[in-house]
């Protein structure tokens, strides 16, 4: 039988209770959300991805669990088998059987063969999400990546959290 | 990952989100969003499965190309298995024991490594990291 979505945030509440924390204050924006129409048309686009799911690369620091706010750059052309992912909030088994559940490089790179979109950006973009502090989300993480994103060229960009 | 969504769209860059969590997607009201009803940590689809994988990132380059309302989310018919069942479980005590525990990984600084030996393969320059 069929269930409506998981309400995360009444579980979250209700978690939280049980186990004594205080309420823990979800983002809620009201106002309209910035918009901006894509140039041209998908088989022209090259796309950006930024993930959350705590992937790192062969070579990389692995992030931590401490409201880590730093991020990694990881070459869209990698090879995949260099990929790791480590995250203190979810089950990792799919995530680390098949990466591209939670950083779809290939079926972007299938869309660019297919001529669904022009090309995949240079560098996927990588954190570790469930950063407890929002303003550090929104003051520093943020604009870094955007920088990074714009530095790229990129004409849209795939967002992926977990 | 909505707050990031909303700063890069700000610079003239047009994002689409995937969401496995409507309510927090709903909450967070990035500028477009794609909803995959499946457990947290396969947003982007099943493992090993081109099928699931390509039906969302091209529901997401659709909804880039066509959507016209700012916080706009996709729903898409997408199921993780046969039922629901594995919703029951979800951030809720295992085993029906009352007293609740946290089954999330200790908050720690140090760097939490998929393998040990991924350890010895850092480079402490790492030209690819970046601290905000």
């Amino acid at each position: 039988m069929r269930q409506p979505p998981v309400d995360y945030i009444a579980r979250t509440r209700e978690q939280y209770s049980a186990l004594g924390h205080p309420v823990y204050k979800w983002v809620k924006n009201e106002d309209t959300p910035p918009f901006v129409k894509p140039k041209g048309e998908p088989s022209s686009w090259r796309v950006g991805l930024v993930a959350s799911g705590g992937i790192y690369a062969v070579g990389q620091p692995a992030f931590h669990f401490k409201d880590d706010t730093s991020f990694r750059a990881i070459a869209s052309d990698i090879d995949r088998g260099d990929l790791r992912v480590t995250h203190f909030a979810y089950d990792l088994t799919d995530a680390r059987n098949d990466p591209n559940v939670v950083l779809p490089l290939d079926p972007l790179q299938r869309l660019a063969a297919a001529g669904g979109i022009g090309e995949v950006g240079p560098s996927a973009y990588t954190f570790m999400g469930g950063i407890y502090s929002s303003r550090k989300v929104r003051d520093q993480l943020a604009p870094a990546i955007a920088d990074r994103l714009v530095s790229d060229e990129v004409d849209v960009a795939l967002m992926v959290p977990v | 990952m909505g707050l990031i969504a909303r700063e890069v769209e700000g610079r003239g860059i047009a994002t689409v989100s995937l969401s496995s969590a409507l309510s927090i997607t709903a909450s967070v009201n990035p500028p477009r969003g794609v909803y995959t009803d499946y457990p947290l940590g396969r947003t982007a689809g099943k493992p090993h499965d081109p099928a699931s994988q390509d039906a969302i990132v091209r529901a997401a380059i659709d909804v880039l190309a066509t959507a016209s309302t700012p916080g706009t989310i996709r729903e898409l018919d997408l199921h993780w298995s046969e039922n629901d069942a594995w919703k029951d479980g979800v951030m809720r005590p295992q085993g029906g024991g009352e007293k609740a525990e946290d089954d999330r990984a200790e908050r720690t600084d140090v760097p939490q490594y998929q393998f040990d030996a991924d350890r010895e393969a850092v480079d402490p320059a790492c030209p690819t990291c970046f601290v905000p």
